[in-house]
């Protein structure tokens, strides 16, 4: 049989080899780079809601406390969302007759909440659970930024597993004294490594990094 | 025989990738909106004219604030210093955007245009049965709004002795002082 390709395609055919070897790897670390992407996980984009609520003003200008409206994030797994009757504490009489909080009066005559767009939410096979976390010394803006500064909520941080086990592996990075975890600075003071070892005798911090300490 | 293994391990795979079920799974999650309920709410209220287990509040004195009708002068239960503790932390969560921390009555949100309350250092409120605080922080009075729904009953007590002791603090005399205390209230230049 006569050869088809010339003895002269033989680098070409070496060189294709090669280059697929190349195209697979970047095909996986651009799938790696997509899904870690701001744009894959919805991190830093701020959503929309139906009523402007802004954290800027309430927690930063007003000074409200976290616990005023996310109540049960102390005790419970769950944060909590305000109903309306938090907002009409003061609402009843600050601009109570402002367009931009018709939907808030609406849903205080007909008793139907306000459907807020959900910002962070984990898959459903991962348990989590803010009171254990408080108690441990674990901030909000370690996780959530700083809300102080959010005209609207964003997501800070990717909700990778990663992320959980970077923090589980070695929580003295983080951790901070219990009295300051609704200090909304998220950076660490310069000796971290120091207090953080620490903290993390004087509250005998031990997380797991067991598969089942997240997916029961 | 080694193919059909294959193939039915490539299936469980393929099953594998089918993965937004198990993302949002068929239960109902904290106020989660449902489709099935008429009011739009997986979280259901309860039925009218029942009391959950442990929920039962015939306490007159630990719920309403009152013994025989009249606003009570005691505390339900014995009051200590991790109480107290408690008090300030939740005063300062709750009553202090209004209140503000001395009890002045002029918080951030009074500044924003709300209307003024009255400072809890005047003669009537310090004379005011202890109860009388527990109740407006239940029911409300006026344009005060009522706190039951985000403090738990005991709390409310703490808070309303932590109240108490925010009006000592403001009205005390140099006779309330103990003696081997009064010596570091001596201004030092
Ligand atoms: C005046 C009430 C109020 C206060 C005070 C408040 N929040 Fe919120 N928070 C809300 C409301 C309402 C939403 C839902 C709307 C939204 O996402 O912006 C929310 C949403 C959030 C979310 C996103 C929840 C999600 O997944 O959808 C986070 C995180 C959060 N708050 C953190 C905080 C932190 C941290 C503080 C304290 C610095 C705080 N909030 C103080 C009312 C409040
Ligand atoms: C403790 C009192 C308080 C509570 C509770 C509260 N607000 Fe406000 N809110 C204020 C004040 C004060 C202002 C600003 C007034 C000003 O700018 O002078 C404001 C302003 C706003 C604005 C206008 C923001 C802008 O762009 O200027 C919106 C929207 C709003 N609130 C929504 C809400 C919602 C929704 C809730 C319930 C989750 C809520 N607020 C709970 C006190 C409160
Ligand atoms: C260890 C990280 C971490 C810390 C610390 C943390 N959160 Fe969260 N938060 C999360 C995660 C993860 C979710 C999503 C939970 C879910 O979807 O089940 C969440 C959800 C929320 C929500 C939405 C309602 C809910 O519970 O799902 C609110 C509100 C919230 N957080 C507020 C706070 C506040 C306020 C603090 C500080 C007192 C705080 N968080 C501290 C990780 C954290
Ligand atoms: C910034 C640090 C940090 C991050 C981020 C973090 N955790 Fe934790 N987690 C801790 C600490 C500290 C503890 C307490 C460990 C202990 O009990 O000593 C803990 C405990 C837990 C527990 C309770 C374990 C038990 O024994 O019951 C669960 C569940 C959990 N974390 C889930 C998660 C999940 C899911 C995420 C990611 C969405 C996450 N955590 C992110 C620090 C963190
Ligand atoms: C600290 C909590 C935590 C622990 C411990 C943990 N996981 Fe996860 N895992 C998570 C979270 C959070 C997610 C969700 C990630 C997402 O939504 O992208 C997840 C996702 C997954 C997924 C789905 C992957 C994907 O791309 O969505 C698998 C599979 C998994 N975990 C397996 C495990 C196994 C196996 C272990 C034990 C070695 C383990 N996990 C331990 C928190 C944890
Ligand atoms: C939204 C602002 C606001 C908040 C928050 C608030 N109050 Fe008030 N409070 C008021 C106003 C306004 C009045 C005056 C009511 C009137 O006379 O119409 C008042 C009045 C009072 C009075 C005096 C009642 C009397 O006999 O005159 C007491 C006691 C009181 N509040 C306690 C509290 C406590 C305790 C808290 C915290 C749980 C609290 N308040 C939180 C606005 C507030």
């Amino acid at each position: 049989m006569a050869q088809i390709f010339h003895p002269a395609a033989n680098p070409f055919a070496r060189f294709s080899i090669f280059g697929a070897v190349f195209l697979a790897i970047g095909a996986l670390w651009l799938t790696g780079a997509i899904t870690r992407s701001a744009w894959f996980t919805r991190s830093n984009v701020a959503r929309d809601q139906p009523v402007p609520f802004t954290h800027e003003l309430h927690s930063g200008k007003l000074g409200l406390d976290c616990r005023y409206c996310h109540t049960s994030v102390e005790e419970s797994p769950f944060a909590g969302l305000p109903p309306t009757q938090t907002c009409m504490n003061c609402h009843t009489q600050i601009w109570a007759d402002a367009p931009m909080l018709e939907p808030v009066r609406q849903s205080w005559q007909t008793g139907r909440p306000i459907a807020w767009t959900r910002v962070y939410d984990l898959a459903d096979f991962c348990a989590f659970d803010h009171s254990i976390h408080l108690r441990k010394g674990i901030g909000c803006s370690t996780c959530h930024g700083s809300v102080d500064r959010m005209p609207l909520m964003w997501q800070t941080v990717s909700l990778f597993m990663e992320w959980c086990l970077d923090c589980h592996r070695q929580p003295e990075r983080f951790i901070r004294p219990r009295e300051a975890v609704f200090r909304m600075d998220d950076e660490p003071p310069l000796d971290q490594p120091r207090i953080g070892r620490e903290l993390v005798e004087r509250y005998h911090v031990r997380p797991s990094t067991d598969c089942t300490t997240c997916h029961r | 025989m080694k193919y059909s293994k294959c193939l039915i391990s490539l299936l469980f795979s393929l099953v594998g990738c089918h993965q937004r079920d198990m993302e949002d799974q068929p239960r109902a999650d904290p106020l989660e909106a449902s489709a099935f309920f008429e009011d739009g709410q997986a979280a259901r209220p309860l039925v009218e004219g029942t009391v959950a287990r442990g929920h039962l509040r015939v306490d007159e004195h630990l719920f309403r604030g009152r013994v025989n009708g009249a606003p009570a002068g005691t505390f339900p239960f014995q009051i200590t210093r991790a109480d107290l503790e408690r008090g300030r932390e939740r005063y300062a969560v709750f009553c202090a955007p209004c209140h503000d921390l001395v009890g002045a009555g002029q918080g951030m949100v009074v500044r924003r245009g709300y209307q003024p309350p009255p400072s809890f250092h005047i003669d009537r409120l310090r004379q005011a049965p202890i109860g009388h605080f527990f109740q407006v922080m239940t029911e409300g009075l006026g344009a005060m709004p009522s706190y039951a729904h985000q403090v738990p009953p005991h709390d409310r007590w703490r808070i309303a002795a932590y109240v108490r002791a925010l009006q000592l603090s403001q009205h005390a005399l140099l006779d309330d002082v103990p003696p081997q205390e009064r010596e570091k209230l001596r201004w030092k230049p």
